[in-house]
C-alpha cells in the first residue's frame, strides 16, 4: 500500500536540467509517453465508428427535413472534441486535487438532478432526463452522475484508515448513503435504465474492494426482490412493456415491441457483410426510432454486417480489457477503484444496449458508450477514460 | 497492490468476458442463423406493391359488336375485419348499412363472413346461406348497381361522404362487365367469379391482385389470361411513414387483348328466338304416347361455317343473363340457375350428351360401305319389323317400303334395313363371343367421324359422348362388375333393380344383337353432344374434313396495333370416300321435299332460292318423349353451314327441331319474309378493326395505322373523383335524412 500522506512530487518538477519542449513529449518518464495508447486508439476508433454510424443514420432523415443531411456528424465530432479536451484535463489533473474536486462534482451532479426535476427540465422520449440550455444545446445530468458515483465511493473506500484493507460495514453504509441520493433523484426521471448502471457499479466497486459477502450478496438479493416485487409498482407501464417484449419479440409489434422488432430485422438482416454503409433498408428507410443514439449498434449490424457489429464489441471488448489492467495495475486502492467502477459501469451499459438491439434485454434509454451520438454521455465517457489514462500514468510512476 | 483486490478484479474480468461473449454469439446467432428469415422481414418492410388492374378485352363477335364490354359500377364492399373492430362487432354500422342499400343486416353480416366459420347457430357458413369466398381482410362487394339510377347513386355514395358513420365499408366506381345483348350467347361467354384462396395459389393466377375477376365459364375462361391483359405492378420502396423513397420496379397495366369470335350476334339471335319458339311450340303440341303435352323444357342449336369449323351461333335453351354474376351473385338465384328447370347454366350444345337417333345413320350408312354393302343396289328390304332374339324392333310408326337402295333408306329413315346390317356384322363379328378378330365396322366408322370424344371446341367442360362396342362393353363389365353382383345379392329379390343388376353380373360382357341393332340407329349406348354432330355433318358436306370447331376468331390488341386470327384446324378426315360422301349428301337433299321424313316441315319452302338438305332424328328415350332432332346443311353446292338444333322430350325430329332449323335459315338468308342477318351468307373475310379512339369498327373498315402506342392503363375512374359535382349537394351533408328516406 502507498502512504497517501505523503506528498507526491511531480515529474516535471523533479527534473534536473531545463529540457526542450520535444525532448519533454519523448522523454521516457513524459505522459504521453505513459498514456494507454491502446486504450486511446481502441476509444478513438469507437467514436470514428460512431460518427459514420450516426451519419448514415441521420442523412436520409435530415435531407427529408430539408436540412443539412451531416448535422449530427459535425455535432458529434464537435462532441467528441470536447470530450477530448475533458478527457486530456481528467487525465492530466492532479492526483490529489481529483479527490479534492470529487465532493465538487458529486454535488454539482445531484444538483443537476434536482433542476431535472425542478421546471427546468424537460422530457425526452418518456423521461424527464434533460436539462434544456439556450442555443440548442441539453445537458443529461445522469450520465455525470455516473462519473460523479465513481469517484465518490472511490474516494470513501479508497481512503481507509492505517493498515485496513477491506471496507468495514460502516463504508459500505457510507457508500450507499452516497449512492442513495442520485440514485433516488434517477429513478423520479424515471431512467430505469441508468439506476441499473447505477446498481451495477456499486456491486463492481464494492466487490474489488473486498466489502463482506453479505453486502454484495445482501445487495443483489434486494435489487432482485425491489425489481420483482415493487417495480411493477413504480415503473410506468411503457417501461413493463418493454421487460414483456424481451419474454416475447413479436407481442405488441404496433407499440412497446416496434423498436425490438425493428431493430431485430436491422440486425438480422445484416447478415456476414452487411448491406454497406448508406445502404441499409432498415436504416436508410428510418424504420428504427432513435438509431443515431439508443439504437446507434443496429446501424453497424445492418450495414456493416457481423464483420462490423462484431468490430464494435471487440473494440468495447479492448477498452474494458485496458480498463481492468489499469485497475489491476493501480498503486492505490482509489485508483483501483476507480478503474474498476468505470468498467462496471462501461461493461453494463454496452451490454444493456447491445443487447436491447439484439432482443435480450428489455428497452432502456441507454446510450452505448463512445458511438451513441450524444454530448452529456460523449462528455461523461471520455473523462471517464481520461481517469483512467490519470490512474494508469499515477501506477507507472511508482 | 494486494493479491486479494487483484483476485477480485479477476471476477471483474470474467464477467466481462462473458458479457462480450454473450453478445458477440447472440450477434452471430441472430445475423448468421436467422438471417434469411429477417432479410425477407426486411424487404416485406420497405417495399410495397402498387398495382393498377389492367382492363379486359372485350368479346366481339365477327363484326366487331360487343357481346361483352366493359362499364363503371357502383360497388358496395365491407371490410369485415375493419367492421368486426367496432362496438358490438359493428352492429350499428351494419344495420346503418342495411339502410342504405337495402339489404337486410343480417344477410350483409353472412355474405361477409368467411365461408366454413361457425356462426352464431352452430352451423357453418356455406354456399347456401351465403359467404365469402376470400381473404377476411379484404374489401367484399355486397353490391353492385348495374344500373345508374340517380336518387339510388346519391343515396349510396353518403357512404363516401361520411365515411366516419361507415368504417370499413366503402362505395366506389369498378369497372364490371356488361353484356349488350343480355342473355344473348351466354353459354359461349360465360361470365367471371372472384379468385378463391384456392386459386390464388396457383402458378397462373400468381401475379394477380386478390380482388381480380377470373373466368369463370364459357370464352371468358378459356382466353382468361389473353382478355385480362397483365395488371400494371409498381413496387416502390418506402420508409417508415410509408412515403416513397424509390421505385424499385414498374410494369406498366397492358390491357387484355380484344377477343373476335366467329359468332355472328345477328344468326345467334336468330338461332336463340328460332329454338325458344320452336320449344314454346312443342310444349302446346300433345304427346299421344305419353298422354300428354311435350315436356320440352331444354334444346341446343348450333350453325357452323362447313368450311372451317368456326362457330357462327351456337344456343342452348334455356339462357340466363350473365349480368347475374356481376358483384357476386346472390345464393337464391346461383341455386336457380344449377338446378331450376333446365339447368340454365349448363350448354346443351356441348355439356349434354344425348341419343342422336336417325341423324346417326350417315355414319351407319358410311359404315355399311365400308363393311363392303354396295350403295346404290337396291337391294336392301324394309320390312316393318324386325325380329332380333325374341323381341321385336319395329320401324317407326310401323312403316313399310319394300327393299330400297341407300338413297331411299336415308330419305325415308327406314331402321330395319339398318338392323338387319347390323345383326349380320355383328354375327360375323363372332355375335356374342368377344373376338379379338372382330371389326366392328359402325362403331369404328362413328369414332372415326369424332362421335365418343371431345371435339376440343374452345369452352369448357365439355362432354365427350359414348361409343359403344363389343370391347368397351366388356372393359366396361370388368370394371362395373363388382357392383351388379353386389346389387344382384343385396338388393330385393325379383325387383326390377336385382333382376338388373343380375343379368349384368352374369351377362353383362355379352355386347347382343340388340345393342348392335340399336346402335346403328343412333338409340341405347350411343349418346352424342349436338356439336359432336353438326361438325360430323360438316365433314359429310366439305369432302371429310373433321373440323376442330372454334368459337375464337382472332384477337385484336386493346389499342388496334397488332391483330391474330387463329385458323381453321383440322382434327381428322373420316374415312369415306369422296363417291361415298356426294351419295349421302344427295339423299340427305331428298329428305326436305317428298317423300322424306322433313316434307311436312319445309313445305312451302323457297328451295330454289336456299337449296337445302338434312336429316331428321328421333331417339326414343326411356319412359319420356323421344328427343328431337334435325341436322341440316345449305346451300347443297358448296355447302357453307351446318345447322344442327336438337330439343330433348320434345318430339319427332321432323315435327319440332326440323321447324326450326326452317326458321334459322330463314333468318339467316332473308327467306319467307324475315329479314336477313347474314344476307347471301357471307361471312366477313378479316377481323373487326381498332379505330384511333378505341372504338371498334366493323371488319374492312380504312382506319389509319397508328404507331404504336404505349399500353395505356385502363384503370376504372376512382370513385369519389368521378363525382366530384354531386358532393356539394345537400343531401351529402344531412346523411340521417338520406337514411330515413332509403
Amino acid at each position: 500500500m502507498t502512504d497517501w500522506s505523503t506528498p507526491r512530487v511531480s515529474p516535471v518538477r523533479l527534473r534536473p536540467r531545463e529540457v526542450t519542449v520535444r525532448e519533454r513529449l519523448l522523454d521516457r518518464a513524459s505522459p504521453l509517453r505513459q498514456l494507454d495508447w491502446l486504450l486511446l486508439l481502441a476509444v478513438s476508433a469507437l467514436v470514428i465508428v460512431g460518427g459514420l454510424l450516426i451519419w448514415s443514420a441521420t442523412r436520409q432523415r435530415e435531407l427529408a427535413l430539408g436540412a443539412d443531411p451531416q448535422a449530427f456528424l459535425k455535432k458529434h465530432i464537435i462532441n467528441a472534441t470536447i470530450g477530448l479536451i475533458l478527457g486530456i484535463a481528467a487525465a492530466l489533473v492532479d492526483y490529489r486535487a481529483l479527490r479534492a474536486y470529487a465532493p465538487v462534482v458529486y454535488i454539482g451532479s445531484c444538483l443537476g438532478l434536482l433542476a431535472v426535476l425542478s421546471p427546468l427540465g424537460s422530457t425526452i422520449n418518456g423521461a424527464h432526463s434533460w436539462i434544456v440550455l439556450p442555443a440548442g444545446f441539453q445537458i443529461q445530468p445522469s450520465e455525470f452522475a455516473k462519473l460523479a458515483i465513481v469517484v465518490g465511493m472511490a474516494m470513501l473506500l479508497g481512503e481507509k484508515r492505517d493498515g485496513e484493507s477491506r471496507p468495514r460495514d460502516g463504508d459500505v453504509l457510507a457508500v450507499l448513503g452516497l449512492c442513495l441520493v442520485p440514485m433516488t433523484l434517477v429513478m423520479l426521471q424515471p431512467d430505469f435504465g441508468t439506476t441499473m448502471v447505477f446498481i451495477f457499479v456499486i456491486l463492481g466497486v464494492l466487490s474489488v474492494a473486498g466489502a463482506p459477502a453479505r453486502w454484495v450478496v445482501g445487495l443483489l438479493v434486494a435489487g432482485v426482490v425491489a425489481g420483482a416485487f415493487v417495480a411493477p409498482h413504480v415503473l410506468k407501464s411503457y417501461q413493463l412493456d418493454r421487460f414483456r417484449v424481451v419474454a416475447n419479440p413479436t407481442a405488441q409489434l404496433g407499440g412497446a415491441g416496434y423498436n425490438v422488432h425493428q431493430a431485430l430485422i436491422a440486425n438480422g438482416s445484416g447478415g456476414l457483410m452487411g448491406k454497406g454503409l448508406f445502404h441499409g433498408t432498415q436504416t436508410q428507410g428510418r424504420f428504427i426510432p432513435e438509431q443515431q443514439t439508443d439504437f446507434v449498434f443496429t446501424v453497424a449490424g445492418e450495414e456493416l454486417g457481423l464483420i462490423g457489429a462484431s468490430l464494435i464489441i471487440v473494440l468495447l471488448g479492448v477498452v474494458l480489457w485496458r480498463g481492468l489492467r489499469i485497475a489491476s495495475q493501480a498503486t492505490d486502492t482509489f485508483g483501483q477503484l476507480v478503474a474498476a467502477g468505470v468498467v462496471s459501469w462501461f461493461a453494463f451499459q454496452s451490454f444493456v444496449n447491445i443487447g436491447m438491439t439484439l432482443g435480450i434485454m428489455p428497452v432502456t434509454g441507454l446510450p452505448l458508450p463512445f458511438v451513441s451520438y450524444g454530448g452529456s454521455s460523449m462528455f461523461a465517457n471520455l473523462m471517464a477514460i481520461g481517469l483512467l489514462q490519470n490512474v494508469h500514468l499515477r501506477s507507472r510512476e511508482l | 497492490m494486494s493479491d486479494p483486490s487483484r483476485l477480485r478484479i479477476v471476477v471483474l474480468r470474467v464477467l466481462v468476458l462473458s458479457i462480450l461473449l454473450t453478445l458477440l454469439g447472440r450477434l452471430a446467432y441472430l445475423q448468421v442463423a436467422d438471417g434469411p428469415q429477417f432479410t425477407k422481414a426486411a424487404a416485406d418492410n420497405r417495399v410495397r406493391k402498387v398495382i393498377t388492374t389492367a382492363a379486359r378485352g372485350q368479346v366481339l363477335d365477327d363484326k366487331g359488336r360487343p357481346l361483352v364490354r366493359n362499364r363503371t359500377a357502383l360497388v358496395v364492399s365491407v371490410t369485415r375485419s375493419v367492421l368486426r373492430g367496432q362496438k358490438k362487432h359493428g352492429a350499428l354500422e351494419l344495420a346503418r348499412l342495411a339502410k342504405v342499400i337495402g339489404i337486410p343486416a343480417s344477410q350483409i353480416a353472412l355474405l361477409i363472413t368467411p365461408c366454413g366459420e361457425k356462426l352464431t347457430n352452430g352451423t357453418k357458413a356455406n354456399k347456401k346461406t351465403g359467404c365469402w369466398n376470400g381473404s377476411p381482410y379484404q374489401p367484399v362487394p355486397v353490391k353492385t348497381y348495374a344500373s345508374d339510377k340517380p336518387a339510388e347513386v346519391k343515396r349510396v355514395l353518403a357512404i363516401e361522404e361520411h365515411a366516419e358513420d361507415f368504417p370499413g365499408v366503402r362505395a366506389q366506381y369498378q369497372a364490371v362487365r356488361e353484356y349488350p345483348g343480355g342473355s344473348l350467347a351466354a353459354h359461349v361467354l360465360g361470365y367471371l367469379g372472384p379468385l378463391t384462396p384456392e386459386d390464388a395459389t396457383k402458378p397462373e393466377y400468381k401475379a394477380l391482385a386478390p380482388d381480380t375477376e377470373i373466368g369463370r365459364a364459357g370464352v371468358e375462361s378459356v382466353y382468361d389470361e389473353r382478355l385480362r391483359g397483365r395488371d400494371g405492378v409498381q413496387r416502390l420502396q418506402v420508409d417508415k411513414d410509408s412515403a416513397v423513397t424509390g421505385t424499385l420496379s414498374s410494369t406498366p397495366a397492358r390491357a387484355g387483348d380484344n377477343l373476335v369470335l366467329s359468332i355472328d350476334a345477328g344468326v345467334q339471335r336468330v338461332a336463340e328466338k328460332a329454338l325458344a319458339d320452336g320449344i314454346n311450340l312443342a310444349r302446346t303440341q300433345f304427346d299421344k304416347g305419353r298422354g300428354k303435352n311435350y315436356t320440352a323444357n331444354k334444346g341446343a342449336a348450333i350453325v357452323v361455317e362447313a368450311s372451317t369449323g368456326r362457330v357462327v351461333a351456337m344456343a342452348s335453351y334455356p339462357s340466363y343473363d350473365p349480368v347475374a354474376f356481376v358483384g357476386g351473385i346472390s345464393v337464391p338465384a346461383y341455386k336457380a340457375l344449377t338446378t331450376g328447370p333446365g339447368q340454365p347454366l349448363i350448354s346443351n350444345a356441348v355439356q349434354g350428351s344425348y341419343a342422336p337417333g336417325s341423324t346417326f345413320k350417315i355414319v351407319s350408312t358410311a359404315g355399311a360401305v365400308a363393311a363392303g354393302y354396295p350403295l346404290s343396289a337396291r337391294v336392301y328390304p324394309c320390312p316393318p319389323e324386325f325380329k332380333i332374339g325374341t323381341s321385336i324392333k319395329r320401324n317407326f310408326e310401323g312403316e313399310s317400303f319394300g327393299t330400297l337402295d341407300f338413297r331411299e333408306t336415308l330419305i325415308r329413315s327406314c331402321d330395319t334395313v339398318y338392323y338387319q346390317l347390323a345383326v349380320a356384322e355383328w354375327s360375323k363379328d363372332g355375335a356374342t363371343q368377344n373376338l379379338k378378330t372382330a371389326k366392328q365396322f359402325f362403331a369404328n366408322e362413328a369414332r372415326r367421324w369424332g362421335f365418343g370424344k371431345q371435339t376440343g371446341i374452345d369452352l369448357p367442360d365439355e362432354r365427350g359422348g359414348v361409343i359403344t362396342d363389343r370391347t368397351s362393353t366388356y372393359a366396361n363389365w370388368v370394371k362395373n362388375k363388382g357392383e351388379y353382383c353386389k346389387g344382384a345379392r343385396t338388393r330385393t329379390k325379383g325387383s326390377f333393380r336385382q333382376l338388373f343388376d343380375q343379368e349384368k353380373c352374369t351377362d353383362g360382357y355379352r355386347y347382343n344383337a340388340g345393342d348392335a341393332a340399336n346402335f346403328v340407329i343412333g338409340q341405347g349406348d350411343v349418346l352424342v353432344t349436338p356439336l359432336q354432330l353438326t361438325m360430323a355433318y360438316a365433314a359429310l358436306v366439305n369432302g371429310g374434313t373433321l373440323y376442330k370447331p372454334q368459337l375464337a376468331k382472332g384477337f385484336l390488341s386493346a389499342d388496334g396495333t397488332t391483330e391474330s386470327v387463329l385458323p381453321p384446324v383440322k382434327a381428322a378426315t373420316v374415312p369415306a370416300t369422296q363417291a361415298v360422301l356426294d351419295y349421302i349428301k344427295s339423299a340427305l337433299v331428298g329428305v326436305v321435299s317428298p317423300p322424306g321424313t322433313a316434307q311436312e316441315s319445309f313445305k312451302g319452302f323457297p328451295l330454289s332460292a336456299l337449296p337445302i338438305g338434312g336429316k331428321t332424328g328421333t331417339a326414343d328415350v326411356n319412359g319420356v318423349a323421344p328427343t328431337s332432332w334435325f341436322a341440316s346443311f345449305a346451300p347443297v353446292q358448296n355447302s357453307r353451314f351446318v345447322t344442327v338444333v336438337m330439343v330433348p322430350e320434345g318430339g319427332t325430329g321432323g315435327t319440332t327441331a326440323a321447324p326450326i332449323v326452317r326458321k334459322i335459315w330463314d333468318g339467316m338468308y332473308g327467306l319467307e319474309g324475315a329479314k336477313a342477318v347474314l344476307a347471301g351468307g357471307v361471312l366477313p373475310a378479316t377481323l373487326p378493326v381498332v379505330r384511333a379512339d378505341g372504338t371498334i369498327a366493323p371488319p374492312g373498315t380504312k382506319v389509319a395505322r397508328r404507331p404504336r402506342l404505349v399500353p395505356a392503363s385502363a384503370s376504372p375512374p376512382s370513385g369519389t373523383s368521378a363525382l366530384g359535382p354531386l358532393s356539394g349537394l345537400p343531401w351529402a351533408v344531412e346523411p340521417r335524412r338520406t337514411r330515413g328516406t332509403s
